[in-house]
């Protein structure tokens, strides 16, 4: 077993030690977790608005995307998603003159999890929007304003209270899945992690650190998280007291 | 329940028509020829795959009772551990836990010549245990969670009933208690072991033989990419299914007051 001075040694910023080598990681998950978590958020509101108000079609098609993303596993959606996506890259680029392109990770991996993330967060935000009290969105609509107008200025501030905390879920759900993006190779904080354990062999020194850095950007989220919840629900009364 | 007068309107006929030509462009024009030569291999990683499911939600169950107990009623000093417990699992990702438990183990244990010399040795040295105990830990640790909230929302006039009636606090555990907190959550249990089962392919890191992993032996044999994927796929939807249709079967033998 390693004593600490030799951890804090092998964990150290400057050139012998690998700490510059898993901040980097976490800063290419974080990256990625960010974008998928945005690009998850586009396709989910498209997603709850297509549920809801769509034609037969739209809606069938949406629920079979959501139940097939819900009930494979992430894994194997990752490989089959990053291998049509780079087939498919590959293919237009051919067809357009160039030759092979070379797709960086980070955007192989917000592509990849934000499709995931994104059947999440149309339920999530089907749900949501469904609680908004319908009279509001008469009460817009009788006033005149246009669909677009009704959605920024009155559905999505009134269901934030209701979308926050499955969208916090989320969140977190999305800086974990970006730990898979190492089975298919991608530098992130637990490949980064895995490459600097094997060549030090101090296994428990390395994964206990990387550990600590995820628990410290959960624990984060959910300040900023519970920061959001609040503003969200500003106005509201306090259920605190309620039952 | 989907009835047979909601798959009839014209629309779905028209997508079922759709998604059958699919399938059979899927059969035909696509490889299927290294189905054969690989199929013992597939049998033997479902197998492997659908064992682990279900002894780790099991053990994990056992395990997120006490833990799920001792958040909600529990003195301090068992509550903080549990709950400290609870958050690291599920604040940090299942791959590094497994990823922990089996290189940081398994470099630890062979240091130590008493545990080579013992009779478990020929165990720890293969990667099952491993992937068992971080599967069992993951399931345990998020769903100690849950049945936190199950045991403190069960009424409490039915636990004060039973005590008036003099009944032993285990008895009262076992008959009043953990079955209220169970039909509770039922629903959310049914979530969470397809949760469970999305996560079993990571033990293919770990060069345990699952269904996962036979797919991706496949593909790096034979240089079929789609196929596999689109089978292993599949495979997984099938399980989903029947763990959703089960749970639904559970959930209806509950009595309920509704």
């Amino acid at each position: 077993m390693l004593g600490l001075g030799e951890s804090a040694q092998l964990l150290s910023l400057s050139s012998p030690g690998w700490g510059a080598n898993l901040l980097r990681g976490l800063a290419n998950s974080l990256q990625i977790a960010f974008g998928a978590f945005g690009l998850g958020l586009l396709i989910g509101l498209l997603g709850a608005y297509g549920k809801l108000y769509g034609g037969k079609v739209t809606r069938d098609l949406l629920a079979i995307y959501t139940t097939v993303i819900r009930a494979v596993p992430e894994l194997v959606l990752i490989l089959i998603l990053y291998y049509v996506g780079t087939d498919v890259i590959n293919r237009i680029a051919a067809m357009m003159g160039y030759g092979r392109v070379e797709i960086s990770g980070v955007v192989a991996g917000i592509w990849v999890l934000g499709i995931v993330q994104g059947a999440y967060s149309t339920e999530i935000l089907r749900g949501a929007i469904q609680s908004v009290p319908p009279g509001q969105l008469e009460a817009a609509r009788s006033f005149g304003m246009p669909p677009l107008m009704v959605m920024r200025r009155v559905t999505i501030p009134a269901m934030m209270s209701f979308a926050v905390p499955g969208l916090a879920n989320l969140w977190l759900i999305a800086t974990k899945d970006t730990a898979l993006l190492a089975v298919v190779g991608f530098n992130e904080l637990t490949l980064e992690t895995k490459q600097a354990a094997s060549s030090t062999r101090a296994y428990f020194t390395f994964f206990l650190a990387a550990g600590g850095l995820y628990l410290m950007v959960t624990l984060c989220s959910g300040v900023v998280f519970g920061w959001v919840e609040k503003w969200a629900r500003r106005g509201q009364p306090s259920l605190k007291g309620a039952r | 329940m989907i009835t047979l007068r909601a798959l009839m309107q014209p629309h779905r006929i028209v997508m079922m028509v759709i998604f059958a030509a699919f399938l059979v462009w899927c059969g035909v024009s696509l490889r299927w020829d290294w189905l054969p030569h690989y199929m013992p291999l597939a049998i033997a990683g479902l197998w492997t795959t659908l064992w682990i499911l279900v002894v780790t939600t099991v053990l994990g169950f056992l395990l997120a009772v006490p833990l799920g107990l001792a958040q909600a009623v529990g003195p301090w000093y068992l509550a903080v551990p549990a709950r400290m417990f609870c958050t690291v699992i599920r604040g940090t990702p299942l791959l590094l836990q497994l990823w922990l438990l089996y290189y940081g183990l398994g470099s630890l244990f062979p240091q130590f010549p008493w545990i080579r010399s013992s009779e478990l040795w020929p165990y720890l040295r293969q990667a099952w245990p491993y992937a068992v105990l971080a599967l069992t830990f993951s399931y345990a640790g998020y769903e100690g969670e849950v049945m936190r909230g199950a045991f403190s929302s069960v009424a409490k006039g039915q636990l004060e009933a039973a005590r008036s009636f003099g009944m032993p606090r285990l008895t009262m555990f076992r008959r009043i208690w953990l079955p209220q907190a169970v039909r509770n959550v039922l629903p959310t249990l049914g979530g969470e072991s397809i949760l469970q089962l999305k996560a079993t392919p990571l033990i293919a890191t770990i060069t345990v033989m699952d269904i996962y992993a036979v797919s991706s032996r496949v593909r790096s044999d034979t240089f079929i990419v789609y196929e596999p994927l689109l089978l292993l796929a599949l495979v997984y939807m099938v399980i989903a299914g029947i763990i959703g249709f089960a749970f639904n079967y559970v959930e209806r033998q509950v009595p309920a007051r509704r």
